[in-house]
């Protein structure tokens, strides 16, 4: 790695088997079982531990209702499985050649607010705690931070509008001080950090600064889900999306699309002075982090169709495509044909690599001390390969894809911390991606609104084509969640749900090893250097499990109706 | 409106204003509160009263099979702010969405919460029941800290001074029990029948009725709950009782498809499915993230805060979501 300085990090002697389960501040129900000899991570387990099976219950049903049912596999990851269940049935049908205009802005609108409201949650409430050391600011001096803070909000532009002023530091050290002393710390109860942990190696004053955004985020993502909530109804769960567009008339009036805008500068100037500004300080103390945690592939679906273009991948302002062994000179065009799903190690019978047009499983569910067998989720491969999905990969492909502003911004941060592109792949590079993919979506957005302000001003007010339910089809939609690439499949017979299947991001990076018993990206990031200073608080693992936001509960299976078994269905 | 009322040696008060909260902003916060709850302005003294008391209750939040959009939505609250809430308020000790701790250290919180007792359980999820694996083990599909969900609620929930279920998944067993429930879902009420159990079911619920519902406890103990066991001050009038489209409704003005000119007029949305009539929840009154809610977003409401809603169990059995139900 050039220009990185990894400090020498703490090793724990000996050999000792962890197991974290609850992994906590994730979506659902992961188990991580890791064996560490002298400090490393030798030997690891990713288990889901809950089986809901959601494409059963599907099955006989009106493809129109599936996206109802398929947004309650994440209500943090909200809206992006309703969205993607609208475009499989469109795709089937053939409307998504000639869905509004409109339609397809709106819908990118409340995507983007999505992007910002699960970023800035993740960063703050899901993964700042594996870094920050809550109860470290109490040794704080708040004006030096109040100093700390003008550099740090100067980061990504000259003139921020938020900056923590002394006044507001203190009332928040107060707050801290205030739940120590009363000896109930509610949700900091029993924290890895608590009586100093020799992994957290920020200084007080830094512990501060992030403590009081931790707080002020709980506020601000308030105003991204309202965003979102402007066209979308509520958060979570939206409900405004139909089968050839969006429901929201009132969306086209003047009030709700000055009232997104309101809502969207208070989260941009967040996003630009606070969010990007303390990734990156944080990170510039936890550069060794940037050579532990890597993967090797990397796939992208792209998001946020053009007008008109919502049949083409290709139409996205980010781009779709897989790159194989870290080959950033050599991006490949995303093939459908190429995936295939492993069962060897997950809770099913045994069974050969299958696509997905042909796969059958049975569920078997063994025990949780079984070492071969052990989580209900599948593996998917691409080529054979595991691929890493989410935002590391987004901006791995787009940058190998030379788009200008992944270019422009993945190049802005590797020179703030002086490393070099290397260093991407890593758990450090993991978080990183996630603000860079945050930042270029909130910037974009202006410009989206304009377009929708210029489509309403030209006299066109179309947000939902009518159409007629095919007797028979199938179709595919693909989104690119804030966590990474979903597809869900349909089959559609007698008007009726035969089959639907939902790929999802969680699936590609936490599930198991594949048939050639190589582990899942998660376990391969998890045995990439992987540093444990104290067994019984391993922040570490929880560091790289949270680089990836996992998602657990939308890895749904399928059980077909009549026998009970798990099955894989029939797609295209 | 924010207020943090903070721990600490001094009384509430003082607390307060050192926060730069005078009382009168803090007293009409309170009148707020009184008024989600349906109580008249004089009951915010006893509001006061609860959420400056130095004995904060301990809270257990538990997630079984779900999708965690129930804890997303408590999330947006903002009278008060989540962190007044989850900091201020209650003392909330175990919840795997937000709480620093992992693994055993997590598992530690939760199990010296329930040995001290006096705690309220706010269940999120449903309980799959369906026995699995080489033990032929009940519950098993779900597991956490290598525990079945079942066992681990069925502990919390016989412990608890009241148990508060939140979302109709932990209400009535929700998407997962839908048919032909693979995992033997339940909800909770239907396993621990005769505990204290409150119904807050939507998907999600709309927050504000779970701070009135913990409020209400704080002050005045178990609200009165309807057949269905959700308190009667959030859940005692329907969707369609407050719908601002309910003329159209009246008149017999029926909007025949999303893409015509009488959606976009904002005619009634029954023709296309609409469940308002049936479905008791305050969503057109409060609505969600102080803005909007589906019907004025053009989609029909779906009944999320009805029992098994998803097979229709209130629409004659009619699953299908955007079923003409103007003959209903």
């Amino acid at each position: 790695m050039s220009g990185c300085t990894p400090k020498a990090a703490p090793m724990a002697k000996g050999k000792h088997d962890v197991v974290v389960d609850p992994v906590t501040r994730i979506e659902g129900h992961l188990r991580i079982e890791a064996v560490v000899e002298d400090g490393k991570i030798v030997d690891v387990r990713s288990s889901s531990q809950l089986f809901r099976g959601l494409e059963i219950i599907l099955k006989g049903r009106d493809p129109r209702d599936a996206q109802h049912f398929t947004q309650r596999s994440c209500g943090v990851c909200t809206y992006v499985h309703a969205l993607c269940s609208t475009r499989a049935v469109e795709n089937a049908v053939g409307v998504d050649k000639e869905l509004p205009h409109n339609a397809t802005i709106i819908r990118n609108l409340v995507m983007a607010a999505q992007f910002m409201h699960d970023h800035i949650v993740h960063f703050y409430h899901l993964h700042a705690l594996d870094f920050v050391d809550v109860t470290g600011c109490l040794s704080a001096d708040v004006s030096k931070t109040a100093e700390l803070a003008v550099g740090v909000a100067q980061t990504v532009r000259k003139d921020p509008k938020l900056v923590s002023s002394k006044e507001e530091l203190q009332k928040t050290k107060d707050t801290v001080k205030g739940i120590v002393d009363s000896g109930r710390l509610g949700i900091f109860t029993n924290a890895y950090f608590l009586g100093g942990h020799p992994a957290y190696i920020l200084p007080p004053e830094v512990n501060l600064l992030a403590t009081d955004h931790y707080l002020k985020a709980l506020h601000l993502q308030v105003k991204a889900a309202r965003a979102m909530a402007i066209f979308g109804a509520k958060n979570p769960h939206t409900q405004f999306t139909v089968m050839g567009g969006v429901t929201c008339y009132e969306g086209l009036t003047d009030k709700y699309i000055n009232d997104y805008l309101d809502l969207y500068a208070d989260i941009k100037d967040f996003v630009l002075d606070c969010y990007i500004p303390d990734l990156l300080a944080v990170a510039g103390f936890y550069k060794d982090w940037a050579a532990i945690g890597g993967t090797t592939n990397f796939m992208s679906f792209g998001e946020f169709p053009t007008p008109g273009g919502e049949a083409d991948l290709n139409s996205r302002y980010i781009k779709p495509g897989v790159m194989m062994n870290r080959d950033l000179g050599n991006v490949e065009t995303y093939d459908p044909a190429m995936i295939e799903e492993h069962v060897k190690h997950s809770w099913y019978k045994e069974d050969t690599p299958k696509h997905p047009y042909n796969g059958v499983t049975d569920p078997m569910y063994t025990s949780l001390d079984d070492k071969n067998k052990y989580s209900w989720s599948k593996a998917p491969r691409y080529n054979g390969k595991a691929v890493e999905v989410g935002p590391l990969a987004t901006c791995l492909v787009n940058y190998g894809l030379g788009h200008p502003e992944f270019k422009t911004y993945v190049d802005f941060v590797l020179n703030h911390l002086g490393v070099g592109p290397e260093a991407l792949f890593s758990t450090l590079g993991r978080t990183a991606g996630r603000g860079i993919e945050c930042l270029i979506t909130t910037l974009k957005t202006d410009e989206w609104v304009n377009d929708l302000k210029e489509n309403i001003a030209k006299g066109d007010l179309d947000i939902c084509k009518d159409w007629d339910m095919s007797a028979e089809a199938q179709g595919v939609g693909y989104v690119n969640a804030p966590r990474g690439g979903l597809s869900h499949w349909i089959n559609i017979k007698d008007s009726k749900i035969d089959n639907f299947q939902l790929v999802v991001p969680s699936t590609w990076n936490i599930g198991p090893r594949c048939d050639n018993d190589l582990p899942g990206p998660l376990e391969e990031a998890l045995l990439d250097n992987t540093p444990i200073a104290d067994p019984e608080r391993p922040v570490e693992i929880l560091r790289t499990v949270h680089s990836y936001d996992p998602c657990i509960a939308c890895g749904v299976h399928v059980i077909d109706n009549k026998t009970g078994n798990v099955k894989k269905f029939k797609i295209l | 409106m924010k207020f943090s009322v903070g721990h600490g040696r001094e009384g509430a008060v003082e607390r307060l204003e050192k926060r730069g909260v005078t009382r009168r902003d803090f007293m009409k916060f309170c009148g707020t509160v009184a008024a989600v709850m349906g109580m008249g302005p004089a009951f915010a003294p006893k509001v006061a009263e609860a959420l400056t008391s130095d004995t904060r209750p301990d809270v257990v939040w538990l997630h079984n099979a779900e999708c965690t959009g129930c804890s997303e939505s408590i999330l947006r609250t903002v009278e008060p702010y989540v962190d007044a809430l989850i900091l201020d308020y209650i003392s909330l000790n175990y919840h795997e969405t937000l709480m620093a701790a992992a693994g055993h250290a997590a598992e530690k919180a939760l199990w010296d919460t329930v040995a001290a007792g006096n705690y309220v359980a706010v269940i999120e999820g449903g309980i799959p029941t369906a026995p699995a694996g080489t033990a032929n083990e009940p519950g098993a599909h779900g597991k956490v800290g290598g525990h079945t969900m079942l066992s681990t609620t069925t502990k919390v929930v016989s412990g608890a001074a009241a148990t508060i279920t939140y979302g109709t998944c932990a209400s009535y067993g929700g998407v997962q029990k839908a048919a032909p429930n693979p995992t033997a879902v339940k909800g909770v009420g239907e396993l621990f029948p005769g505990k204290a159990i409150i119904n807050v079911p939507g998907c999600p619920p709309n927050p504000f009725s779970l701070v009135g519902t913990i409020v209400h406890f704080l002050t005045k103990g178990i609200p009165e709950l309807d057949a269905v066991g959700r308190p009667i001050p959030f859940y005692g009038e329907t969707v369609h009782d407050n719908c601002p489209r309910q003329e159209f409704f009246d008149n017999d003005q029926f909007a025949p498809s999303f893409g015509s000119e009488e959606a976009r007029k904002g005619w009634c949305l029954r023709k296309l499915g609409c469940r308002g009539p049936e479905t008791y929840n305050n969503c057109s009154t409060v609505k969600f993230n102080q803005y909007s809610w589906p019907v004025q977003a053009g989609h029909p409401c779906i009944g999320c805060s009805q029992p098994d809603f998803w097979d229709g169990a209130d629409w004659d059995g009619e699953t299908y979501m955007y079923a003409d139900l103007t003959n209903l």
